[in-house]
């Protein structure tokens, strides 16, 4: 059974339908890459995933259980959310460090908050913080930030900022981590150090959701690309399928324009 | 009168202006959140009725207000409704506040939204964003906006004078009495040293707030 499916999700803001029907499902330890142009769905489609959008109608189900129903998603209570919000994690373009905590503390901040909401005593409490700051160096060893972890994001470069961020999404152990143009905000030469850490992940069998400009890299690293024009999965399949011999003349018309660039 | 009688009649008065300016701070500092809070309410009616109250308060000199809340009730219902003292504090409290709110609602306005979304999808609640990641970025950046306004404070509290309140001036310009006018120069060396310490002590905050960038 797959780890993910997504069942006719639609969502507008007014009048303009920025989705109009999205299945697909995503087997545990595989990637998929979401490109397509701009407005074309894909950033909404993944801030539906994490709850950062509502979806108007569609069933979203992790590991066989549904998370979310659009029909019932109005009964959900905050608590229930942010419970099944933790089964993605997400990592944005603009990194979204909290600038007023060290690397380390970026990392345990919400697993230590959460630790306060369980009731345990405090011998317990002091056991499982000391294995949250020893998961979070592991996770800093992981992006090969170790010698960081004292640092703030603002004597960070941005690849270093973004490592963070993949780390602070890897503390909560999510089962899909989410990746939103992870390299769009940074420069060129920053971009490797990300992807790097990303193909890492993908080599320990991370199930991974990333939204991508960078085609080479989807290629690479992908087992599914997902392309999407105006809302609508155009195409989908595996990378030697949408890069080599894409059906859509829209994929073809895409594929052309963003080779053309480099 | 010497020198030193006039110094210990103004430090009595200075207590006065010290004792507003404290309890003014105190007070108007959590009643500013809560009107900013109010006027950035998603529910209108409460957001147009506080901004409403904000810009009349902000709208009429605080000198009128420290006498309206003082006489109006005197008036309406033959005696005054509060201590002179009491209604200073009632005054500069709300005028304060509303003030306050309007610098706290930009610095929370300022914080972008990705701020919130990345304490959202990490699984934080609504208040545990605000207290433990928006908070101190806001703090950081209204600090100097808000030393300003606080170095207002310290001498707006003069207006107390204007309902017999025995505030440091008040104290000074009782030795006119005795054709002395000095001391009520000798005041603004109060004021000064007043000013001055806060200014070092915020300048201590912004600094201990150096160590990131918000």
């Amino acid at each position: 059974m797959a780890l993910l499916e997504v069942f006719g999700i639609t969502k507008s803001f007014g009048k303009t339908k920025v989705l109009k029907g999205i299945n697909f499902s995503l087997e545990k330890g595989n990637v998929l890459s979401i490109i397509g142009s701009s407005g074309s769905g894909k950033t909404t489609l993944l801030r539906c995933l994490n709850f950062l959008e509502t979806p108007d109608t569609g069933i979203i189900c992790v590991d066989g259980e549904k998370i979310f129903d659009a029909s019932t998603a109005k009964k959900l209570k905050e608590s229930e959310i942010r419970q099944n919000r933790l089964r993605f994690g997400l990592v944005f373009q603009s990194f979204n460090l909290f600038p007023q905590y060290n690397v380390l503390d970026n990392l345990t901040l919400a697993p230590k908050l959460r630790i306060n909401e369980k009731n345990l005593s405090p011998e317990e409490k002091k056991q499982e913080l000391e294995h949250i700051t020893q998961h979070a160096l592991e996770l800093l060893n992981r992006v090969g930030l170790s010698d960081k972890a004292d640092f703030y994001p603002c004597q960070l470069s941005g690849g270093q900022q973004q490592r963070v961020a993949i780390a602070r999404a890897l503390a909560l152990s999510p089962d899909i981590l989410c990746f939103d143009e992870p390299t769009s905000a940074l420069d060129p030469e920053l971009t490797g150090e990300v992807l790097k850490v990303i193909k890492d992940l993908k080599s320990e069998n991370t199930t991974m959701i990333v939204v991508t400009h960078e085609m080479d890299f989807a290629r690479n690293v992908s087992d599914t690309i997902m392309f999407m024009a105006d809302g609508v999965i155009e195409e989908m399949g595996t990378p030697e399928q949408i890069f080599d011999h894409p059906q859509s003349p829209k994929t073809h018309a895409f594929l052309n324009k963003s080779f053309e660039n480099f | 009168m010497g020198f030193w009688d006039v110094t210990k009649n103004l430090l009595s008065g200075f207590e006065q202006t010290c004792l507003i300016f404290a309890l003014t701070l105190v007070l108007a500092l959590p009643l500013g959140l809560v009107i900013a809070f109010g006027s950035m309410s998603k529910f209108k009616p409460l957001s147009y009725l506080t901004k409403v109250f904000v810009w009349i308060i902000r709208g009429v000199p605080l000198m009128l207000q420290v006498m309206i809340v003082f006489y109006v009730p005197g008036f309406l219902f033959g005696t005054p409704l509060l201590p002179r003292f009491w209604a200073v504090i009632a005054a500069f409290v709300i005028n304060y506040a509303c003030y306050f709110s309007e610098i706290y609602r930009g610095g929370i306005e300022s914080i972008s939204k990705s701020q919130y979304e990345a304490g959202e999808v990490l699984g934080l609640t609504k208040s545990q964003i605000f207290f433990k990641i928006v908070l101190l970025q806001v703090i950081k950046r209204i600090l100097a906006p808000m030393s300003n306004e606080i170095i207002t404070l310290v001498k707006d509290t003069a207006l107390a004078r204007i309902i017999l309140v025995a505030e440091i001036i008040k104290e000074a310009e009782n030795f006119i009495a005795y054709g002395l006018v000095w001391p009520l120069f000798y005041t603004a060396v109060f004021y000064l040293i007043f000013v001055g310490v806060l200014t070092l002590l915020f300048g201590f905050f912004e600094k201990k707030l150096d160590y990131f960038k918000a």
